[in-house]
């Protein structure tokens, strides 16, 4: 510190978003508990594909199979390092330095965010990529001929329907800001949810109607088909995407703004 | 941005005027003023739950103010760019993910801050953290560790003002008189620090100024020689009694403090008393700091009785 200037200086440049990205990034694999849990992204895709290879009919091999049961583990996998990333600021209460440094906390969102979704893509490539190698091997090993039924589309369809469940994993965790509750909140909004709509749905005929456009699960499911979703499908997914995503995460952002963090 | 920053009071580094935070109908904070100059230690010393902790981080923008203002270097504390090479805060040394090692939670505020990773083995051997120490993880780190990590992430920016919430709690003697040490050499060099306590000791050991705060208002502030001298007179004579009388004769009233008694009456009136009454004297000087210990304890009292009462809940 030099001792004649004692006034603070104002005109020091402010931190920057792709800094503070870096130290986010960091942050979630810095820890014994966030290292596992990035590594449990390859174990699990591994498990997933030795499981295709030992219980998949040998004729019905194909990327796409591989592709389908890695999807399952990461839909769980995602949202919880998303929302991990979020509510430990609040749960180990290392929001206290963090938003002491960063008092600009739509600036620490926004690089949680960022960080967030790029792990969740470079989880998926990753994922893709042991469920390549199991294709090879496992084609092998049963003698038949590798098909890579999948197409670059259908994987990227895949990537972002995994993207937006990790953004609603990252939406409760802003909204609730504690991990069990942000954790609990994303189980059921992805498996009772769809449970009592769909039971709506059979039952109610007007619900049935509406629910592509209100139920954001539901409205997800043509990015897991071959055609893909149309142009009405992608309207539903965005106008569900606005219910369940843009207008919670608004109000979690709000929240954060304006709360104590203690 | 640039511009010369305007101070509420010449000088001042912190400005805190009128501040008030309530919770509920509970004041945890009523209606503090007070500043912080370079080169000064201040200390800010309060029973615990009397707003200590909510003024700073108030001053942090951590907590929103619910009237008043504080300002920090003339500004408010999210309008200081990268504020962690500017301002050293540590508000509480166990906020840390217990998961990381202490180099990692220093490696994590210089990058954020923008600075080498050198600076991280600077601060660890500057608060006597050693490498092997830095590889544990906090959750095994004593209070004092954590609060010698804490002070290492609030100096490693090399900020220009400190503000640091209970700091020598959890140390043991030598480690206060380290951060004294510390301390004064940071103020000497044109720094400035706000440090609370709880502990009239450590305030007094450290501090150069005073703010006392109880039940979230401040009951008395200035320099530690201003306080101390206000605190009134000590006296003590062979008779005890004897002195008793003359100090009543004269229409003073003493309180007994140790083997002698303290009073607010001036040396001279207490000296005359005695003289009347033909009491000879052991003693007779300023009570050294006798007076700030009584106020200090009558109000962790009064703070305490209220604690079953109103704000049981804060407690």
């Amino acid at each position: 510190m030099s001792a004649t200037t004692a006034t603070l200086d104002l005109s020091a440049p402010t931190v920057p978003l792709s800094r503070i990205v870096k130290v986010e990034l960091r942050k979630m694999f810095d820890t014994r508990s966030g290292f596992w849990l990035m590594t449990s992204i390859a174990i699990a895709a591994l498990l997933a594909t030795i499981g295709v290879i030992l219980f998949l009919p040998d004729d019905n091999f194909g990327f796409g199979a591989f592709g389908t049961a890695i999807g399952v583990p990461m839909a769980v996998l995602l949202p919880i390092i998303a929302i991990l990333a979020v509510t430990g600021e609040w749960s180990q209460r290392t929001g206290l330095v963090t938003f002491t440094l960063l008092p600009h906390r739509t600036q620490v969102i926004t690089a949680k965010v960022i960080a967030a979704v790029s792990v969740g893509i470079a989880g998926m490539l990753v994922a893709f990529a042991i469920g390549a190698v199991g294709n090879v091997v496992g084609s092998s090993i049963a003698g038949v001929d590798i098909r890579w039924d999948t197409s670059l589309g259908d994987l990227l369809k895949i990537i972002l329907a995994n993207v937006l469940g990790l953004l609603v994993g990252f939406m409760l965790g802003v909204l609730i800001r504690n991990s069990a509750g942000a954790i609990v909140g994303y189980f059921v909004y992805s498996l009772v949810l769809p449970g009592i709509f769909g039971f709506l749905a059979a039952t109610q005929d007007w619900f049935e109607k509406i629910q592509p456009w209100i139920d954001f699960n539901f409205a997800q499911t043509p990015l897991f088909e071959d055609a893909g979703p149309s142009g009405e499908q992608w309207a539903q997914i965005g106008v569900s995407g606005v219910i369940w995503l843009i207008i919670p995460m608004a109000i979690g952002i709000w929240a954060v703004l304006r709360s104590e963090v203690k | 941005m640039g511009q010369c920053p305007s101070f509420g009071q010449a000088g001042a580094m912190i400005t805190v005027e009128h501040l008030t935070k309530t919770y509920g109908g509970f004041r945890a904070v009523d209606d503090v003023s007070f500043t912080c100059r370079p080169g000064a230690v201040t200390g800010f010393l309060g029973p615990n739950g009397a707003g200590k902790t909510t003024t700073m981080r108030v001053m942090a923008g951590l907590t929103p103010a619910t009237s008043g203002t504080a300002l920090v270097g003339g500004v408010q504390f999210r309008d200081i760019p990268n504020p962690g090479t500017q301002v050293g805060v540590l508000l509480d040394a166990s906020a840390q993910h217990a998961g990381r090692t202490g180099r990692e939670v220093l490696t994590l505020t210089a990058m954020t801050m923008g600075l080498p990773s050198s600076r991280v083995d600077e601060m660890l051997d500057l608060v006597s953290l050693s490498q092997s120490e830095a590889k544990r993880r906090v959750r095994n780190y004593s209070l004092g560790m954590r609060q010698r990590l804490g002070i290492a992430a609030a100096l490693i920016g090399d900020p220009k003002i400190l503000i640091l919430d209970e700091p020598a709690n959890g140390l043991d003697p030598a480690g206060i008189h380290w951060m004294r040490s510390l301390l004064r050499e940071y103020a000497n060099r044109g720094g400035t620090v706000l440090l609370s306590s709880h502990l009239l000791h450590e305030i007094e050991v450290i501090a150069d100024e005073i703010i006392v705060i109880g039940q979230g208002r401040i009951v008395a502030q200035g320099t530690k020689a201003e306080l101390l001298q206000s605190a009134g007179t000590f006296v003590k004579a062979g008779d005890v009694s004897a002195l008793a009388n003359a100090l009543a004769t004269a229409g003073i009233t003493a309180s007994p403090s140790g083997e002698g008694f303290s009073t607010d009456a001036p040396a001279e009136e207490v000296g005359k008393a005695a003289a009347v009454a033909g009491v000879a004297l052991v003693e007779l000087r300023p009570a050294d700091g006798a007076g700030l210990e009584e106020m200090f304890l009558e109000l962790t009292a009064d703070t305490q009785r209220e604690n079953t009462g109103t704000e049981g809940a804060q407690a």
